[in-house]
């Protein structure tokens, strides 16, 4: 990776991103014959401020909600000019131009089969346009658009379902990871481009900025968002759950109290035990704890 | 005049993002490093280098100061410093 | 060699053809037949193409964009609504200097829905920087689509192009076709070779942020190419004579028996035929009438517009579109053509025809000519029949 980068330093994102290292650990994972298809979001922005690039690897941006089109399209060019078998196609995106606003593309790409890999990176809410709720806000977080109030405990919705809907569409791959845990991010990369076929994964990556906490938690942030049961990892192949990261799980207060976004749900022991159950629901679904001898 | 925007990823020059630190910086110790990577890992910058153990170091041009690579390193191996410490050639430090 | 095909089908033919590698669609009418044509095309392996089923237009276009930036020529067809939701993608492939062709089969706009012709939907996108083409007939729709290839592909240009033809008139319309050879074709086109392309080789980004120290000079740029491509068009158009054999002149505008008319109807699309049948009719009793069509109306080709007609006295512009709230779309661009003008109309007067697929017949085009007199019109709706809507929620 020394010799050519990938993704070069000098982007301007947030110090302590955790989308730009998730960001970096997917192009380094997937190699330079790669081109990615990006979404609008903070990524795209703080990577490709013209007349800079970030990217190493042959890059486009197009709109919002389409890059799982716009890699459809590069991934059809590429079998016809007979190059798909020797170049990998990445269509990244946010959780707001994943779940939201990008989920249709998302579903027709999945459908019709094109050997693409999509990413999203889940940091929980519209953060580029100012920490906006997203599809998959989680329940309780305060975001700009879902404030606690007198009458309000913030964003009132679970995380939309976005491992279950992608699965539904019957792809050969689906996995989460997390910017707390690099190994785990390159090692399923790296398996999703050895398969033919539509991929995603879905990678939770704090945002200090809209999450409210110091730069340098960001990789403590995240391991407690799994160790808490609250963000699973786990790994299908043909729709068959094959690996999970198993837990001693931790109360979700040790996750929440971290950051600024929860701070009034930390106080309402009611709101508090919504967020558990939350975390006990993934534990039991997917067999999370660690099993004592 | 014909302006796509379209830049060519060997011509690009990117912003020195170095300028954003203002309270501390990484120092490598370059004492008990095991070469595990893990602050290659983890910077969110990609300007950790290094190729065996005692090598690693950061680009001082680049790094925000975030702190990461310090609290991932299993063997406290680097430290954060006030950004006025004076770290030298050695840490990678050309001022 | 004439055949007797209907329009969906002599454009497939012609895109075939035009071997574009990646061709992605969503199905509306009127657009229908051309795709699934082509799609049947690529299933008898007629035509070696990746023919990509889309969940919207908004997709549609997107697929396109994504092929043609990783260098291979494409297609799409669309209409109406479809051209509408494709509008965010539609600025984005001319803003990122990517030559797709498209066809729209033009159709209204909904509410209400309609099926049926008018141009509201290619008026709509008018400002996208894409170049438009207008076609009279399908012997136009299909020489138009090579047309559109060359000049979009051109490296001086690298802009999309828009072959609009009336929905269901042209579309579904049969015609005997002077079909081109492929080799003639070949001659014409050669293949696609990109001036930039997404490739692990040669890696680039494109569609890159530009702050207000950049953003405008793009603009300016698109601007600049489509003035100069008002002087490529009629090369190409010459080159297409020699191929050919159909002399389109310059491509930008048509003028049918102007050179002494005292009165000349200024329209676009297939009502020109029509216009034409008048004219001749009204030649034969004497009337000095004639038509100006426009061919392309993106870029608008201003002094030709202005050449063709500064001597004629009384022109009638008629469109299938309205801007509403201001002034007919094509009269707008007709009188800043004469603005502050020493020769000029005396009168250039407005009309609004055939929306929604309203037919505009022969009758109505002599109501135009009558009214045409020395008082301008500055818009009036044709063949209006206010009474067919009772006004149940009125006041």
């Amino acid at each position: 990776m020394e010799n050519r980068p990938l993704f070069k330093s000098g982007h301007t994102a947030c110090a302590g991103c955790g989308q730009a290292i998730a960001a970096r650990l997917v192009i380094e994972a997937a190699g330079e014959n790669t081109i990615i298809a990006n979404n609008t979001g903070c990524l795209e922005v703080f990577t490709t401020g013209f007349p800079e690039s970030a990217w190493g690897v042959p890059w486009i941006h197009s709109l919002f909600e389409n890059a799982a089109a716009v890699a459809s399209g590069v991934e059809a060019a590429l079998k016809y000019l007979g190059k798909k078998d020797t170049v990998n196609v990445i269509a990244q995106a946010g959780d707001g131009g994943t779940a939201d606003i990008g989920l249709q593309a998302l579903s027709g790409m999945l459908e019709r089969g094109h050997d693409v890999l999509y990413v999203c990176y889940d940091n929980e809410a519209y953060e580029n346009t100012g920490i906006q709720r997203s599809g998959l806000t989680p329940y309780g977080a305060n975001t700009t658009t879902s404030p606690p109030g007198t009458v309000s405990i913030g964003n009132i919705h679970p995380k939309k379902p976005m491992i279950d809907i992608v699965l539904a569409h019957g792809i050969p791959y689906v996995a989460t990871s997390s910017a707390g845990f690099p190994r785990d991010i390159q090692r399923k990369v790296k398996k999703a481009i050895s398969i033919k076929g539509p991929k995603y994964i879905q990678i939770h990556v704090p945002c200090p900025l809209g999450w409210r906490h110091e730069s340098g938690k960001t990789l403590d942030v995240a391991k407690l968002a799994v160790e808490t049961g609250l963000y699973p990892l786990v790994e299908y192949e043909n729709g068959v759950l094959v690996s999970k990261r198993q837990i001693v799980p931790k109360p979700v207060e040790e996750y929440l109290k971290v950051q600024g976004r929860f701070k009034h749900i930390l106080k309402n022991p009611e709101e508090l035990k919504k967020v558990q159950e939350i975390a006990n629901n993934n534990i039991e679904k997917y067999g999370l704890k660690v099993q004592t001898q | 005049m014909f302006g796509p925007l379209i830049v060519k990823s060997k011509k690009v020059k990117c912003d020195k993002t170095g300028s954003w630190r203002i309270e501390s910086k990484p120092k490598y110790l370059q004492k008990n490093c095991i070469a595990c990577k893990m602050c290659v890992f983890i910077c969110p910058e990609g300007c950790v280098s290094g190729k065996e153990k005692n090598t690693y170091h950061t680009d001082y041009n680049y790094c925000k100061g975030c702190s990461l690579c310090a609290l991932i390193c299993p063997k406290q191996d680097i430290e954060m410093v006030k950004e006025e410490t004076k770290l030298g050639e050695l840490q990678g430090e050309k001022k | 060699m004439k055949q007797f095909l209907e329009g969906s089908r002599v454009v497939a033919e012609i895109v075939k053809l035009c071997k574009p590698g990646v061709i992605s669609a969503y199905p509306i009418t009127p657009q229908t037949h051309i795709v699934e044509e082509l799609a049947k095309m690529v299933a008898d392996g007629e035509l070696v193409s990746q023919f990509i089923n889309v969940e919207s237009e908004h997709s549609a276009a997107s697929v396109v964009l994504g092929a043609v930036a990783t260098g291979v020529r494409v297609f799409t067809a669309t209409s109406s609504q479809g051209l509408l939701l494709m509008g965010e993608v539609i600025f984005n492939i001319s803003g990122m200097r990517m030559p797709v062709v498209l066809t729209c089969a033009n159709r209204a706009i909904s509410a209400p829905i309609n099926i049926w012709n008018d141009q509201q939907d290619s008026m709509a996108l008018r400002d996208s920087g894409w170049i438009q083409i207008y076609a009279e007939n399908n012997q136009e729709a299909a020489d138009f689509h090579l047309i559109a290839y060359r000049i979009a592909e051109d490296k001086s240009v690298m802009l999309p192009v828009m072959v609009c033809m009336d929905g269901f008139i042209l579309t579904h319309g049969m015609e005997a076709i002077d079909m081109p050879e492929q080799g003639q074709v070949d001659k014409f086109l050669p293949p696609y070779n990109p001036l930039y392309k997404l490739d692990p080789a040669e890696p680039i980004s494109m569609g890159l942020l530009a702050d207000p120290g950049y953003y405008m000079e793009t603009r300016y740029a698109i601007q600049e190419t489509l003035e100069q491509t008002l002087k490529l068009i009629p090369k190409v158009a010459g080159e297409f004579s020699s191929v050919f054999g159909r002399d389109y002149k310059d491509c930008l505008v048509e003028e049918y028996k102007t050179k002494d008319a005292e009165k000349v109807i200024v329209a676009m699309g297939s009502v020109c035929g029509t216009v034409k049948e008048v004219v001749d009719g009204l030649r034969e009793k004497g009337k000095k009438v004639g038509l100006l069509k426009i061919i392309t109306f993106r870029p608008f080709p201003y002094t030709r517009v202005f050449e063709a007609l500064k001597n004629i006295p009384k022109v009638a512009v008629l469109e299938k579109a309205v801007s509403l709230g201001a002034y007919a779309p094509l009269a707008v661009e007709l009188r800043a053509c004469f603005f502050n003008k020493k020769k000029s109309p005396k009168v250039i007067s407005s009309f609004v025809a055939g929306l929604g697929g309203r037919d505009i017949t022969e009758q109505s085009i002599k109501e135009i000519f009558k009214k045409l007199n020395t008082k301008e019109i500055a818009l009036e709706f044709i063949d209006l029949k206010p009474e067919l809507i009772k006004d149940e929620y009125g006041e």
